[in-house]
């Protein structure tokens, strides 16, 4: 079981996971390589953190094959556990221990942990290392779980809607965070319902909407493969604004500009962003 | 592709796993130390035996008929029974239902932690208050209520085989019954109830030549009534085997119970036990 024998990081086929009469995961396949910082993007309720969660071990399958680092996540071992980090979405720390004490005692599970003052700053904590965990902000909370995810230096980091609930500033230095620990080389899976976070971090990105990957690739290719066409925006003498989804954006331009005669009022020429082209694929294009 | 040139995590050897006797030290000490800075649960956790012992023991003092002992005496191996139980089985089946419900568990599942670690500690936890517990309530029974402790080794033998295996048994109730509570809002309820039930009629509250024999029996079924047996048999005159069941203290039989509760519930946590709530999956 290594890197040589299984160049992904995570290999899934075919995955299924049902709650009663619901569909949660309806046959997801996932391959992320070592070494890439990989989105899985979609609205709430998609699958992404049912799938998250098989792949932490946490959660039981119905149907497919998993592998996390050669292992099933299903049959995790002790020392499977150690070369895998996880953020949790909503898991709380012992709030009567100090962020110190907490990251070392972490720290002592793993065979080879992270110098535990220096994962605190890291995460950008050290002016709070001695607080109680319960004298934290909420996202400075977010850090200290960061920092428990990465103390055990994983070679795979699973992160479940980390940002949810941040301000900018903290979205913007958490990002730093992220593309610090993809520079070491940490594979790194994050789920986000933030756009703009998928383009900002991830090499890759899968869109998961009501259980399936609906579109996989680079961010950029995404828009360019699924983003065909173009908007044109105009404003009618009468003052309304007006626009046109067009594949021939040109000759929609030359037409108005004969139409008006020259200067048209208020042109504007759009390509789809990302955003145009996810709300697309998940089904949600009447929330523009 | 992007990955190329970044030095990836995985040639590196493979250290050791810690061990899981040394984790479990450690988190003993944590939970320790976890437990004291939570100052309001360190002064209720202690005071409640301390309280009742003295409202029972002032209220009741007269001479038990044919004993040798009073009441107040009778109340003193009684409530260290309690405390015992109630720092064992009371506090982890609280405990652990909350920080399931807080997924404190479910994380500490996510890390290589051995999950032998984690009932370590709270074996640690439960040894030091429950020491500390006894010796305060020992102290209060010798100082106010006419104790006296035992004078030959054999009885303070007696009296460490019946804590151990007492305070162990009740532990690893209290480890079970802690996944029966849907959420940490009902964890005390579920609790306290039955707990509260077995001290009526294990001879906690109520003197045991008091209570109801059908009573008795079902209170014989719990380890509490044998941990006060035990303890009556350490701490009172022999006089007083009159109160007795049986008319003798059993020590032979209160081993055998309280052994087989150890066992019985390390296999019945085992079996039962959840990392996570019911609605966590």
């Amino acid at each position: 079981m290594t890197a040589h024998a299984n160049e992904l990081a995570v290999d899934v086929r075919g995955l299924r996971k049902r709650y009663g009469d619901v569909t949660a995961v309806d046959g997801i396949d996932l391959g992320i390589r070592r070494g890439e910082v990989f989105g899985l993007l979609g609205p709430n309720g998609a699958g992404k953190s049912t799938t998250v969660e098989i792949l932490q071990g946490n959660r039981a399958r119905d149907g497919g094959e998993v592998s996390v680092l050669g292992s099933d996540p299903a049959r995790g071992t002790r020392a499977w556990r150690s070369r895998v980090g996880i953020v949790w979405q909503d898991d709380s720390a012992p709030a009567e221990l100090t962020v110190r004490e907490t990251v070392r005692h972490f720290a002592r599970y793993y065979p080879r942990p992270r110098d535990p003052d220096e994962v605190i700053g890291l995460v950008g904590l050290d002016a709070k290392a001695d607080a109680r965990i319960k004298a934290l902000s909420g996202g400075q909370r977010r850090r200290l779980d960061v920092a428990l995810g990465v103390i055990g230096d994983p070679e795979l980091l699973l992160l479940d809607e980390p940002t949810t609930g941040f301000d900018p500033a903290a979205r913007r230095r958490f990002w730093d965070l992220i593309r610090k620990l993809s520079g070491e080389g940490t594979t790194i899976l994050l789920t986000t319902h933030y756009l703009e976070e998928a383009e900002a971090l991830a090499d890759r990105l899968a869109v998961v909407a009501e259980g399936r990957v609906v579109a996989e690739g680079e961010p950029a290719g995404l828009r360019e493969h699924y983003g065909t066409g173009a908007t044109v925006g105009w404003t009618e003498p009468d003052g309304t604004a007006r626009s046109e989804r067009t594949d021939t954006p040109t000759r929609t331009v030359a037409a108005l500009m004969h139409r008006f005669d020259g200067e048209i009022p208020g042109l504007t020429v759009g390509r789809p962003t990302l955003e145009d082209v996810y709300l697309r694929l998940t089904g949600q294009e009447d929330a523009r | 592709m992007t990955t190329t040139a970044v030095r990836t995590k995985a040639e590196a050897p493979a250290g050791r796993l810690p061990g899981t006797w040394g984790l479990g030290l450690r988190r003993g000490g944590l939970e320790i130390k976890q437990f004291f800075r939570q100052r309001d649960q360190v002064v209720f956790t202690f005071a409640f035996p301390v309280v009742f012992l003295f409202l029972f023991a002032s209220i009741f003092h007269d001479d038990v008929r044919g004993s040798g002992v009073t009441a107040s005496q009778l109340y003193v191996p009684a409530m260290m029974a309690s405390g015992i139980m109630s720092t064992s089985f009371q506090s982890l089946g609280i405990s652990i239902a909350v920080e399931r419900d807080e997924k404190v568990l479910r994380r500490l599942r996510g890390t290589p932690m051995p999950p032998a670690a984690y009932f370590l500690g709270k074996i640690w936890l439960v040894l030091f208050t429950g020491v500390l517990e006894t010796a305060i309530l020992l102290l209060v029974g010798t100082t106010l209520y006419d104790v006296d402790l035992p004078s030959d080794a054999t009885r303070w033998l007696d009296f460490g085989w019946i804590f151990v295996l007492g305070l162990t048994g009740c532990a690893l109730l209290g480890i079970a019954i802690s996944s029966v509570p849907k959420s940490a809002k009902s964890a005390s309820s579920v609790v306290v109830l039955p707990f509260l039930v077995l001290q009526f009629i294990s001879g906690v509250y109520i003197s045991i030549d008091t209570i109801p024999d059908w009573m008795l029996n079902i209170g014989a079924l719990f380890p509490l009534k044998w941990l006060c047996q035990g303890l009556r048999g350490v701490f009172l005159p022999d006089s007083a085997r009159v109160l007795e069941q049986a008319g003798s203290w059993e020590f032979g039989r209160i081993a055998l119970v309280l052994a087989a509760w150890c066992v019985g519930g390390l296999v019945l946590c085992l079996l039962t036990f959840r990392w996570k709530t019911r609605r966590d999956g």
